[in-house]
């Protein structure tokens, strides 16, 4: 019963895996698929004195940190506020994941649709308003591009923490606030000694995987910007998928996704020993 | 008074950051629907027109006859369907034997399923784009499914066995003494219990491969295109017409919108558990 599943993940997953360990190992390009010399670690030290490699790396992390961060604290801020009642509450749960639910591609049209220069809504109301002078050029501005895009993606991804956060809510036994009251304890001492403290693990297992996932998410970028202005907007991931897919360099492509790969993997290892532990219960 | 001062602080304490954020959730997608029914000449102007003098459904029209969407439409929905079909088929005895039987390396095996929907994407792609050209597979449907099938399997894989957990396994011993074989006992027991489960990770699976992109794109070529790649390469082909670009957008969201809205509370489970894709 079990033959099925795990020969054809094999073939999919883990064969393609072990290949790009090999490739990774080999001077492979796509215009001469005869001639593939072993080269050894000769693509990873190559990565080690590539500027645009460190650059990436750099970028993956203001990404990562930035966009995870703001997904995780406007997704908890939302979690609370739909766990309080109000008329409408059930529309609001339902209407917040909306996000979520869309492609990469239509979100990344989406807001390089708002963030056109001459015809985006972005520029348009901040002009009015006076909170800018003149339109900016959102995704064609070094300065500005990778913050552009991290709030696309925080856009798309509040809803998660948002309802992970608030199931996690939900489990927490009423009577914790109750003893919490009776002790005094005013609401602003009740999120930070009842509330935080009883989500902990749910908020560790969330933002340790959203963190992979971010980490790993290239298409949003690739559509809205493509890595640039320059490279300004280069992450580690949609480098290797650059140097692959234009540049035709498997090798190195491959090399460049074994690194992301291992520099995630202390993560993928907490989150799996956690999830693990769940799966158990 | 009392009564009316703390209306007034849930308005102001809770309904309006609530409305506030229900705003940011729509106003991306509202900006896009409304686009998309707005005059070409509206869609130039400057400063912006917000509300279309006259609505109109031309860039709808536009799309489906001057452009290759409706056969994208068609290659999106085939590919899913197909990514459903894999993902569910080897999945669902999977999951059974995952639930049911206790044999060694049970648990590993299944945190495996869970570490492989963790795979960066750049992991996988260019040794699959080798492999389904050495079979000649590019361009083709079955390149698309197997390829959606490196996250479809590992998640139906792991919601499945958290589904059949839940079903009390008294209840194939019942059935099972009263005389069913094993395989009466899945179809004519498990299963059912299972559907909304099944029903449930179906649906994920097929919003995923319909949301897809990379895969797609390294994948296919000009016969299986899929809407999120027409998409894309609309940008190139036509100077940017953000009324058919938009258009097009509003057609690929709204069915997996819809499908999302009914499927979504039932995912938190798998959720936290992490089998779920975002």
């Amino acid at each position: 019963m079990l033959a099925p599943a795990v020969l054809t993940t094999t073939a999919i997953v883990f064969f393609p895996v072990a290949q790009t360990v090999l490739l990774s190992l080999r001077d492979a390009v796509l215009y001469r698929p005869q001639d593939m010399p072993f080269v050894g670690l000769a693509n990873y030290k190559r990565a080690l004195d590539d500027e645009i490699f460190w650059i990436s790396v750099g970028n993956s992390l203001v990404w990562v940190v930035l966009a995870v961060g703001l997904q995780f604290l406007l997704g908890f801020a939302t979690a609370l506020l739909l766990n309080r009642s109000f008329s409408w509450r059930a529309a609001a749960r339902a209407l917040v994941v909306v996000p979520w639910a869309l492609p990469s591609v239509i979100i990344g049209l989406m807001w390089t649709w708002m963030y056109d220069f001459n015809l985006g809504v972005f520029n348009d109301t901040l002009v009015r308003v006076g909170i800018l002078d003149k339109p900016v050029a959102w995704l064609a501005s070094p300065d500005a591009a990778l913050y552009a895009i991290v709030l696309a993606l925080t856009w798309q991804g509040f809803p998660f923490f948002a309802v992970v956060i608030l199931a996690g809510l939900q489990a927490i036994p009423a009577e914790l606030y109750e003893a919490a009251a009776i002790d005094g304890a005013n609401g602003w001492q009740r999120l930070r000694y009842v509330t935080i403290p009883s989500l902990a693990g749910v908020m560790a297992t969330a933002l340790l995987l959203r963190t992979i996932w971010v980490a790993n998410s290239l298409d949003v970028i690739l559509v809205m910007t493509g890595g640039g202005p320059g490279l300004a907007t280069h992450t580690l991931p949609l480098y290797a998928f650059l140097r692959a897919y234009s540049g035709m360099e498997f090798g190195y492509g491959a090399a460049l996704a074994v690194l992301l790969t291992l520099a995630l993997l202390a993560l993928v290892v907490l989150y799996v020993a956690r999830a693990a532990r769940e799966a158990a219960r | 008074m009392i009564v009316r001062r703390s209306r007034w602080r849930q308005l102001v304490g809770t309904e309006l950051p609530a409305l506030l954020v229900v705003i940011f959730a729509l106003a991306p997608y509202a900006w896009m629907v409304l686009s998309s029914v707005k005059p070409t000449a509206d869609l130039a102007k400057v400063p912006l027109v917000y509300l279309p003098g006259t609505p109109t459904l031309a860039h709808y029209g536009d799309l489906l006859a001057r452009t290759s969407f409706a056969a994208n439409l068609l290659n999106s929905l085939i590919v899913a369907l197909g990514a459903v079909a894999l993902g569910l088929a080897v999945s669902v005895p999977a999951a059974y034997a995952f639930s049911r039987f206790r044999f060694p390396g049970r648990r590993p095996l299944l945190v495996v399923f869970l570490v492989v929907n963790m795979f960066p994407v750049v992991l996988l792609i260019i040794p699959l784009f080798v492999l389904m050209r050495i079979l000649g597979l590019l361009d083709t449907y079955g390149a698309l499914i197997l390829g959606h099938g490196t996250f479809a399997i590992p998640f139906a894989v792991w919601m499945m066995t958290s589904y059949m957990n839940s079903i009390p396994p008294d209840l194939d011993e019942a059935a099972m003494i009263d005389g069913c074989s094993r395989l009466e006992t899945i179809r004519r027991v498990v299963l059912p219990l299972a559907m909304p489960g099944v029903v449930t990770t179906g649906i994920y699976i097929f919003i995923t491969s319909w949301n897809e992109y990379l895969f797609a794109m390294m994948l296919s070529g000009h016969e299986v295109r899929t809407v999120t790649v027409a998409l894309q390469l609309f940008i190139g082909e036509f100077q940017i017409q953000w009324g058919l670009l938009t258009a097009g957008g509003t057609l690929v969201a709204l069915p997996v919108t819809v499908l999302f809205l009914f499927v979504q509370r039932r995912l938190v489970s798998g959720l936290t558990a992490g089998a779920v894709k975002t």
